[in-house]
């Protein structure tokens, strides 16, 4: 394996690896405050377990990011990478979301814990309740798209 | 602990606090005939032991002040979080335990048993003079309170000993807290604190050395001011309130003595409210304990206003503001 080869799969590696942590992060600190609720109101259950799962999304564009690099650089498909400077440009191109996923994750997981508190005191909130965390979302779209467009227009 | 790691228990309180008594429930409370019509609605809220038809309005109040203490250690908050509120029920244990030892009578009713040095733990150290197995905030003070009123006989004079170190003991912790509303809580009882010697000095005339002895500075109020103001009279002391941040305060004295009393206790609420939009930390779990401590107060209020055929203007008189 050449060294351009390494850096590409490298970014997959980041894209996925960084984002689903900052997902698990962000899922565990909203999946506290759902149980908090659910200790003392069983019935917020299906409300809260929405909210919970909000900060799961960046994890999965990761993987997605992951999964086109992978299926670009000769791994699932694709030609090989030979040469260091394209395997620079996957890994530039991973990036984005390795590190926009991450940050935004654990960002939405606050949101979101704060979130399953308003809806434990106003249930009938639940639609404004879910616009804050969602907000944070774009961010790591964004992030997608861009290392979406990059990784497939590479070659 | 992480500020994070409060999340489900901060989730929880936000449950439990739509159960709070609400202005409007106190309100209707002092609307009502009589108190056991109070202790009625109170039950159905889920106040007191549901399996037992049969309570006083005394062993209700006090199994919900049990059941939040509960909760509170439940929740598992650090108990360096926890010790300022403990302060005043040590400190008032350590009076009544050195006045104990020293008159020989037995008043055991006059210790709060939910503190965390009872009546025979306190009484015993104080009888030995074994004051190293208290706290290093209240060794010192102990001791010295304990040689005064055997030499002099002076109860005033060991109760100012005491309460000036249960106000030294709070500022010093609220000073090096990391929590927020620990530091909020130590400045504002420590300036109420000032706020009424400063007001009951001047009313009793009081000379400038008893109040530099009562009075701890806190970061809101300069003792050294206030003394000044207090030795000039009441309105000297309302003027000086009236260019500080307890301008309510100069407002509550100028209108009466209970409408500053109730401004004392709703300093509490003032300090706990931005809780309610805090969603990590364990300022939420404060407040909730502080908010339940407060209803407790407020239905005690209402239950013996009503038991002694109190008037309801009376009883409004005395409304505490709620959290909710």
């Amino acid at each position: 394996m050449n060294l351009g080869m390494a850096f590409a799969l490298l970014g997959a590696a980041l894209a996925s690896g960084l984002a689903g942590w900052g997902s698990a992060k962000g899922v565990g600190i909203a999946g506290q405050a759902a149980a908090g609720v659910v200790s003392e109101d069983p019935s917020q259950f299906a409300k809260v377990l929405i909210l919970q799962l909000l900060p799961g999304t960046q994890g999965i564009y990761g993987l997605l990011v992951a999964f086109i690099t992978l299926s670009q650089i000769g791994v699932l498909g694709g030609t090989a990478i030979t040469d260091v400077p394209t395997g620079l440009m996957y890994f530039a191109a991973c990036l984005p979301i390795a590190l926009a996923g991450l940050g935004s994750a654990i960002y939405q997981g606050k949101t979101s814990a704060a979130s399953i508190g308003l809806v434990a005191k106003k249930p009938d909130q639940f639609g404004k309740a879910m616009l804050f965390p969602a907000m944070v979302e774009t961010y790591a779209i964004l992030a997608l798209l861009v290392s979406i467009l990059a990784v497939t227009n590479i070659r | 602990m992480s500020e994070l790691n409060y999340a489900y228990a901060v989730a929880r309180i936000r449950v439990l606090e739509k159960y709070l008594l609400s202005d409007s429930d106190i309100e209707q409370m002092i609307a009502m005939p009589s108190d056991a019509a109070v202790l009625t609605f109170l039950k159905e809220r889920g106040w007191g032991d549901e399996s037992s038809a049969h309570e006083t309005p005394e062993t209700v109040l006090s199994e919900e002040l049990a059941k939040t203490n509960a909760l509170v250690r439940e929740l598992k908050v650090e108990p360096e979080v926890l010790e300022v509120f403990s302060y005043q029920e040590m400190f008032h244990n350590l009076k009544a335990a050195v006045k104990e030892a020293c008159s020989q009578d037995t008043h055991p009713g006059i210790f709060l048993e939910s503190a965390d040095y009872g009546r025979e733990k306190m009484l015993r150290i104080v009888q030995e003079q074994s004051f190293d197995e208290l706290p290093s905030h209240m060794k010192k003070c102990a001791e010295e309170a304990f040689q005064t009123l055997l030499h002099t006989r002076d109860g005033q004079l060991c109760d100012i000993i005491i309460d000036r170190a249960t106000l030294e003991a709070i500022a010093e912790t609220g000073r090096n807290a990391k929590e927020a509303i620990v530091r909020d809580y130590a400045d504002m009882f420590v300036s109420v604190a000032d706020i009424k010697i400063a007001v009951r000095s001047a009313n009793t005339g009081k000379t400038r050395e008893f109040m530099e002895r009562a009075m701890v500075s806190s970061p809101s109020v300069d003792a050294r001011r206030l003394i000044q103001a207090a030795a000039s009279g009441k309105d000297e002391v309302i003027a000086y309130l009236a260019g500080t941040r307890f301008a309510g305060a100069a407002e509550a004295l100028s209108e009466s003595p209970s409408a500053f009393e109730r401004w004392c206790d709703n300093q509490i609420i003032e300090i706990i409210k931005p809780q309610k939009y805090n969603a990590f930390s364990a300022g939420p779990i404060v407040a909730y304990k502080l908010a339940r401590e407060n209803e407790i107060r407020m239905a005690r209020i209402i239950l013996t206003a009503k038991a002694n055929g109190l008037p309801e203007s009376a009883i409004r008189e005395r409304a505490r503001k709620m959290y909710v």
